[in-house]
């Protein structure tokens, strides 16, 4: 039985998001350390402000200035900090309502160990050395036992010389990635330079590249049956844009191709052919290079083409 | 509260349900290839075929094992060439089972397939689950799900609503282990105990709407009542210690007209439990409801669909005799953001 096979797979995002008008005055208040919060309709100050009420979908707008200073509403001991947190030691996770502010913020508290953490605790931003305008220019809270409540927020008009009205935020996942069984044996197959399809046992069809299972019938497919290495050219494209990265000269063709004895068109670059030349029903064959996964391309075998009939089917 | 509840327009039953194992790690099998035997049990438990199914409706999320579009691919394990009349929710199955029972309403469907599927063990699912986070505010922090529902748990605690001796017992008892010690301190206050096992597996239910569901089963698990309500999306706004959404949503549903014989709660965290148990009113005096037979997301947590399995295990429990009026509840979101409340019922 053919061994499983995983790879690693990181999937990333550069995220660019815009900013309504209340989170570009909020983000950017913090670049210059100053804490904005909004007033919603019930009178509530919320902290970090939002650009609509969180009861009514009111469209907010009147921001008010709290403090740097809060109390903490609750909080969880983080005894090994994660990638991309805020602090790489042991840290509290804190809900923090600063004062004069009706809600909390979400942050992280640089606190010595749980003992010296507790619901009720007076708090204190740290801010960040650099700031860009990001909830990261807090940098994280620390203890303030000795800070008096300031018990209101004044008002603010949210106005900043080079306001912020965008934020990068990269967003990185690390996989082990697993195509399971049936994908497995048609890599390990491509391995040996061999397309190894798999046959539908209620329709007989048979699949290239194998899934796992017949779309038609939704029964698993397992018989392995060796396609090809020849095909025909069932149908195709001139592609005239060069992709980054990809060192092929265009024009060039990209078709569909049906191996012979599979039922499921795959495709793949066509070469050694002028591009203007290749035409439906063209016979070919894999051209693979040195250390190659997979065909690098198909070229023409030289037989004469196929009949039209037998591929339609499968156009 | 405004108008009483009233009932569906269509009587519409969970006919059927079926789960694979849930393991640790499914690297031998696809998405498809772990799914696929799931909906032939089923199917076979109503004597249906893929074909005779009027509406098909699944919950995923490609973050989980970082594989884009694969619930087009899972498709290929119902049958869906040629083209069939199908949906997907990015959301746990039991939102699907929502958009299929209203498909069933709406006079369009007589049977649906709903099914759900989540294979978190490619990825780190505590850093995955960040990615649902505020992108502004909360995501660029990466708090992870047990640290949340970690400051919803102390937040509970400091409220005086539980403590770390009850949720040890919660924890200990689903998984039918009532000696098991706690476990380590994953985020404080919640240990090893309190967190749900990192799984992947899948679940599906068959829906059908009266004489046919009498017919594919003997004992329909009859709908109803059901809603889904969300909350706040800023934790700091929110009551953390509370689950009004869920309240409404039980209101909605009729779970407050008559008790329940049993409660299947989605509640991955044992303080999580807690919550949804004040919320759903079960811990009244003399309340006889059965919570979390089957041992709940504590037991076994497929995220996407954890949510369909409450659904399921509730109609498997009216379907063989157990319970005559059942509760399902499913969440999705961090600290039981969303809450969708079922009420199903056996033929009187």
């Amino acid at each position: 039985m053919s061994e499983v096979l995983t790879a690693p797979l990181v999937v990333e995002f550069p995220f660019t998001r815009s900013l309504g008008p209340v989170q570009s005055a909020f983000l950017t208040g913090l670049r210059e350390r100053t804490v904005l919060g909004v007033r919603a309709r019930d009178g509530r100050v919320v902290v970090p402000p939002v650009e609509y009420d969180p009861v009514t979908a009111d469209e907010l707008r009147e921001l008010v200035e709290v403090a740097p200073t809060g109390t903490v509403t609750t909080w969880a001991w983080n005894p090994s900090a994660r990638r991309g947190q805020p602090l790489d030691t042991p840290f509290a996770w804190v809900l923090v309502r600063l004062d004069g502010a009706d809600t909390a913020l979400l942050h992280a508290l640089d606190a010595p160990g749980p003992e010296a953490v507790r619901s009720g605790m007076r708090v204190r931003i740290r801010w960040a050395a650099e700031r860009t305008g990001a909830i990261t220019d807090i940098a994280c809270f620390e203890p303030a036992d000795d800070a008096a409540e300031q018990p209101h927020g004044r008002p603010h008009g949210g106005e900043f010389a080079d306001p912020v009205t965008g934020i990068t935020a990269p967003a990185r996942l690390d996989y082990t990635y697993a195509p399971g069984r049936t994908q497995s044996r048609y890599i390990q197959g491509l391995a040996e330079h061999k397309t190894v399809g798999e046959r539908c046992p209620a329709c007989r069809k048979v699949y290239v590249p194998p899934r796992g299972a017949c779309p038609t019938c939704g029964v698993a497919t397992g018989e392995q049956v060796e396609v090809g290495p020849r095909g025909t050219v069932t149908t195709f494209c001139i592609v005239n844009i060069k992709a980054r990265n990809l060192d092929i000269d265009v024009p060039y063709v990209y078709a569909h191709i049906a191996l012979d004895g599979a039922d499921l068109a795959l495709h793949a670059r066509i070469g050694g052919i002028p591009y203007d030349q290749v035409r439906m029903g063209l016979r070919v064959e894999p051209v693979w290079t040195e250390g190659a996964r997979h065909p690098d391309h198909y070229r023409p075998t030289g037989e004469p083409d196929a009949d039209y009939d037998s591929y339609k089917e499968l156009i | 509260m405004s108008e009483p509840a009233r009932g569906p327009v269509r009587d519409v039953a969970i006919v059927a349900f079926g789960q694979s194992e849930h393991v640790p790690d499914s690297a031998e099998t696809s998405e498809v290839e772990m799914l696929m035997p799931v909906l032939h049990d089923v199917l076979a438990r109503t004597g249906l075929k893929a074909r005779d199914i009027d509406f098909t409706c699944s919950g995923s999320s490609d973050y989980l094992a970082g594989r884009a579009f694969s619930f087009t691919m899972a498709l290929d394990g119902v049958g869906a060439w040629p083209p069939i009349s199908e949906s997907h929710v990015e959301m746990d199955g039991a939102w699907a089972l929502y958009e299929a029972w209203v498909k069933i309403l709406t006079g369009e469907a007589d049977t649906a397939l709903v099914y759900a599927y989540g294979k978190s063990s490619p990825g780190d699912l505590r850093e995955v689950l960040t990615r649902q986070l505020d992108p502004y505010y909360v995501a660029p922090l990466w708090p992870d799900s047990v640290a949340l529902a970690a400051l919803q748990a102390q937040a509970l605690i400091d409220a005086g609503h539980t403590d770390a001796r009850e949720l040890a017992t919660i924890g200990a008892h689903r998984r039918g282990r009532p000696d098991a010690a706690p476990g380590r301190q994953v985020v404080g206050p919640l240990r090893t105990g309190d967190c749900p096992p990192v799984v992947d597996g899948a679940a599906a239910v068959v829906l059908a709407a009266g004489d046919t569901a009498r017919r594919l089963a003997d004992r329909p698990a009859w709908i109803r009542g059901l809603d889904h309500r969300i909350e706040a999306h800023a934790l700091g706004v929110r009551d953390l210690t509370d689950s009004p959404s869920t309240r409404l949503a039980a209101e909605h549903a009729g779970a407050f007209d008559a008790p329940v014989d049993v409660a299947e709660l989605h509640a991955p965290f044992t303080s999580q439990e807690v919550v949804l148990r004040r919320a759903l009113r079960l811990d009244a005096p003399g309340s006889t409801v059965r919570i979390n037979p089957s041992g709940g997301a504590l037991a076994a947590n497929p995220v996407m669909a954890a949510g369909l399995i409450r659904l399921g295990e509730a109609a498997a429990a009216v379907q063989r005799g157990d319970a005559d009026r059942a509760l399902a509840h499913a969440t999705s979101g961090p600290c039981l953001q969303q809450n969708l409340v079922a009420v199903l019922e056996g033929e009187r």
